[in-house]
């Protein structure tokens, strides 16, 4: 005991000293500040330095204000629907995918924002991005290591295939067709073609729900679900069409225009074909 | 025409003719006939004559799509596992490896990606059934058009809708074997519309899924379905119509030497047999393109049946369409009497309105019998413009069977055309109601025009194209005389008669049996009928023919197309360029 209590002992000969309160609530505040940057979720701290935050603010209230707000806070019509949402605590993960794709600055409201050219440069969407995460803690931008498949051996990858095809067709497919190739959402609404699109926003668009789309955060699919999901889209564009020509992936509607267009269409010229060649009983021309 | 008499004998004197030693296939004929007795049979049948049209052929695309499906279907067989037994998936198929599954969607799997030229087979298969139904479909069409049902021919009429429906029902029996995400949803579709009936529904989908849905039941039973009943029933009922067929005699278009008693084409043997089988080959051709080149029903890609999921784009095969299109634009009605609830939005377009659509076009032929009271045998066919009323109605009803079918692929349609998924729902709600009666009224009017245009072409003869400038100024087209046979053909129908009521009481002043029939008979007869344009009597001819004998004159001789200048002074010239006027 006495082992022990000595060390202990000498150091509590300070513990009023002048220096000790100053000490301890700033082993307090770094013990707090540890902690939480260790357990909370990751947020998008790496790059919002105040110059890029600064730059980010700028563009936005250029391009983005006019909807959401100066500060991010949203904008209510006078019928009292919302123009834009609030944007706090979307996080840069959000402002990555919509603006990464185009979606965002959108062109007009509507019901839903399509897919278009990328309207700001990589520079400019990360600043935008970090100052939409300085609004509010949020999902950060995916890194490679999140989203890559590339690091699966082959027999890894078959595995996630089969596991992403089960997770795709019990999440996803109910809006996005078994193929990926989208589908109707109400009140012309559309679940967009998923097929081809790039790793690091089919992450994004599953961990912040972008337009209609449920939200399947780190918690609801894990970090290796969703990469079974990337693995099994991916699978779908790199098999060939076993059956031939694929009629767009959109199941029995399809077949059917191709059954009465193609195949009862060209029977039918066929038919008028063997109809209009009478037969000759002789090789002679019939005389008139 | 003139006979060639050179092969037919001129005399009769010489030797007598004798039998010659029959040749190799002529002993092995003789010796068959011994025992079968069918070179009488076959002395009738093989010269049975049929005529010649393209839309006669119809129904043959129907026939060997037939046959082409139980040649598919029997390789099938051979390696298809019917039973809903589960078991972990570990064939050549990578993406399901290890999957959990019935046996039924392990062994289409099986047949599509390990068995050789089974993928081939099932798409033959599925590209065949779905040309089967429709081809059924074109050929009832084209015999309601042509009034080919009349009189003898009304049971053929009824086997040929028999054979409709069953059809459908095969087909929808054979889409859910497979036991995959698309088939187990459409039979939960069929689940609820067996439940939708009232009182006896939950105990019928009890008894038919072998408890709750799915069970683990139904793929067998659909089976023995699919394979056994069904196309027996079918094959028996193909037999009977054909039967009725050449028991009946193929009907043919009107014109020179056809008459209600003839028929006039080429005989069975060789010609029609020539002919048929080579379309067997043309429609095993098409088929079999299809089958190698277009993908259908991708099972793999939709995975097992789990009833916790569904897909975008979940539709059903084509001739399902109509009912998936009912439902969908169904409001949500439902009626709860003593708790128990009517599922008035399931029952209406499942149960109800695909059956009242069918008969009204199956009823439409025994409609018109009871209106015209026409008993007469019929063998030649009508145009379809001259019966209006009946080629508005068909007109009508696929303007329905469209509607309801993009209602079906609403979804598709939203996407596509980036329209609103319930503003289409609203439209096809109206649509369905307002747009037949449109179609009707426009087709009905279209066919008059195109009768009254006939009659114009044998009174008046046709349009040449040549325009005439008279003295005074005036410019008229030269119309010329039809020929006598287009003129035959044209006119080779019935007057419609108007059938009305002669008195609503009897000879003691009471009020006859059946007035009220009678009176809606004759109503629905002047509907039917008495806007139509009746062919010219033979006064009317004959004051045409008068009126034209000039021109007749003028054209007489010529065995090429009028120039114009038969109808002016041009040939009384001796230089082209003498000026008609001196001003």
């Amino acid at each position: 005991m006495r082992l022990l209590n000595r060390p202990l002992g000498r150091l509590s000969r300070y513990r009023r000293g002048p220096l000790a309160g100053l000490l301890v609530v700033l082993l307090g505040l770094l013990l707090t500040g540890g902690l939480y940057a260790a357990f909370s979720p990751a947020s998008a701290s790496e790059d919002n330095s105040a110059a890029q935050i600064k730059q980010g603010h700028q563009l936005f209230l250029v391009g983005c204000s006019f909807c959401h707000g100066n500060n991010g806070q949203g904008v209510k019509t006078l019928d009292g629907n919302q123009l834009g949402p609030a944007l706090v605590g979307v996080g840069a993960a959000a402002v990555d995918f919509q603006v990464g794709t185009g979606r965002m600055p959108a062109v007009k409201p509507g019901p839903q924002v399509p897919q278009k050219e990328q309207a700001y440069t990589p520079d400019e969407i990360a600043a935008l991005a970090a100052y939409v995460a300085s609004l509010g803690p949020g999902p950060a931008i995916p890194t490679a290591s999140d989203y890559s498949i590339d690091h699966m051996t082959d027999e890894q990858r078959q595995e996630a295939i089969v596991r992403g095809g089960a997770i795709f067709r019990t999440n996803c497919s109910a809006c996005h067709n078994f193929e990926g190739s989208g589908g109707a959402m109400p009140n012309g609404g559309f679940a967009p073609k998923i097929r081809g699109v790039e790793p690091k926003y089919i992450f994004e668009a599953m961990l912040t729900g972008p337009q209609a789309m449920d939200n399947f955060s780190n918690g609801n699919l894990s970090v290796e679900e969703k990469q079974d999901i990337i693995a099994y889209l991916q699978s779908l564009q790199d098999n060939p069409d076993y059956g031939g020509f694929g009629l767009g992936g959109i199941g029995p509607v399809s077949e059917g225009v191709f059954a009465w267009l193609l195949g009862i269409g060209s029977l039918v010229g066929v038919a008028t074909w063997i109809a209009a060649h009478t037969a000759r009983s002789s090789k002679q021309k019939a005389e008139s | 025409m003139s006979l060639d008499t050179s092969k037919i004998a001129d005399t009769n004197s010489g030797t007598a003719a004798t039998a010659k030693k029959p040749g190799k296939a002529g002993a092995v004929a003789g010796w068959a006939d011994d025992r079968l007795g069918l070179a009488t049979l076959m002395r009738k049948n093989l010269r049975k004559v049929f005529p010649d049209h393209w839309s006669f052929m119809l129904g043959e695309i129907a026939l060997w799509s037939f046959v082409i499906l139980l040649l598919t279907g029997t390789f099938l067989t051979l390696w298809f596992t019917p039973s809903m037994s589960e078991s972990v998936y570990e064939g050549s198929y990578s993406q399901l490896r290890g999957v959990p599954m019935s046996d039924a969607y392990a062994s289409t799997l099986h047949i599509s990606f390990d068995v050789r030229g089974g993928l081939l087979m099932r798409q033959m298969h599925h590209w065949s059934a779905n040309l089967f139904i429709a081809a059924m479909f074109v050929h009832m069409m084209r015999t309601f058009l042509t009034g080919a049902f009349r009189k003898p021919r009304e049971l053929n009429w009824v086997i040929g809708a028999t054979l409709l429906l069953l059809g459908i029902l095969e087909g929808f029996a054979g889409y859910s074997l497979p036991d995959d995400l698309l088939s187990g949803t459409g039979l939960r579709i069929a689940d609820g519309l067996i439940k939708a009936t009232p009182v006896v529904g939950s105990y019928m989908s009890f008894f038919l899924f072998g408890g709750e849905f799915p069970g683990d039941v139904l793929i067998p039973r659909l089976y023995i379905l699919h394979v056994l009943l069904i196309p027996g029933l079918l094959l028996a009922l193909i037999g009977a119509h054909m039967l009725l067929l050449v028991f009946h005699k193929h009907t043919q278009w009107p014109g020179p030497g056809r008459t209600e008693q003839n028929v006039v084409g080429y005989p069975m043997l060789p010609v029609y047999a020539a002919k048929a089988g080579g379309f067997f080959f043309m429609v095993f051709g098409v088929t079999a393109l299809m089958g190698a080149l277009l993908s259908i029903n991708p099972v793999w890609k939709y995975g097992p049946y789990d009833p916790s999921q569904v897909t975008a784009g979940s539709q059903p095969d084509w001739y399902m369409g109509i009912a998936e299109g009912l439902l969908r634009i169904m409001p949500n009605w439902e009626t709860h009497i003593w708790g128990h609830t009517i599922s008035w939005n399931v029952m209406i377009p499942g149960q109800i309105a695909p059956f009242l659509l069918f008969g009204m076009v199956i009823g439409w032929p025994f409609l018109e019998q009871w209106v015209t009271g026409d008993r007469r045998e019929h063998h030649l066919l009508q145009r379809p413009r001259n019966a209006p009323t009946r080629t508005a109605f068909m007109a009508a009803m696929v303007t329905e069977y469209g509607l309801l079918w993009a209602a079906g692929g609403n979804d598709i349609l939203a996407t596509h055309f980036h329209w609103s998924l319930n503003s289409i729902t609203y439209f096809m709600r109206t649509a369905i109601f307002v747009v037949p009666p449109i179609v009707f009224y426009v087709t009905r009017r279209w066919c008059i025009g195109l009768q009254r245009a006939d009659n114009n072409r044998v009174l008046h003869g046709y349009e040449t194209g040549i325009i005439m400038r008279s003295p005074d100024g005036g410019y008229s087209e030269r119309h010329l005389p039809i020929g006598e046979a287009s003129a035959y053909t044209l006119t080779a129908r019935q007057r419609d008669e108007i059938h009305e009521v002669d008195s609503d009481v009897d000879e003691n002043g009471v009020v006859a049996p059946g007035t009220r029939a009678e009176r809606i008979r004759a109503k629905l007869s002047k509907g039917m009928f008495a806007d139509n344009v009746q062919k010219p009597t033979a006064e009317e001819l004959e004051e045409a023919r008068h009126h034209a004998e000039h021109t007749h004159e003028l054209e007489s001789g010529l065995d090429h197309p009028a120039s114009g200048h038969e109808f002016d002074d041009h040939a009384l010239r001796d230089a082209d360029d003498v000026p008609l006027r001196q001003h």
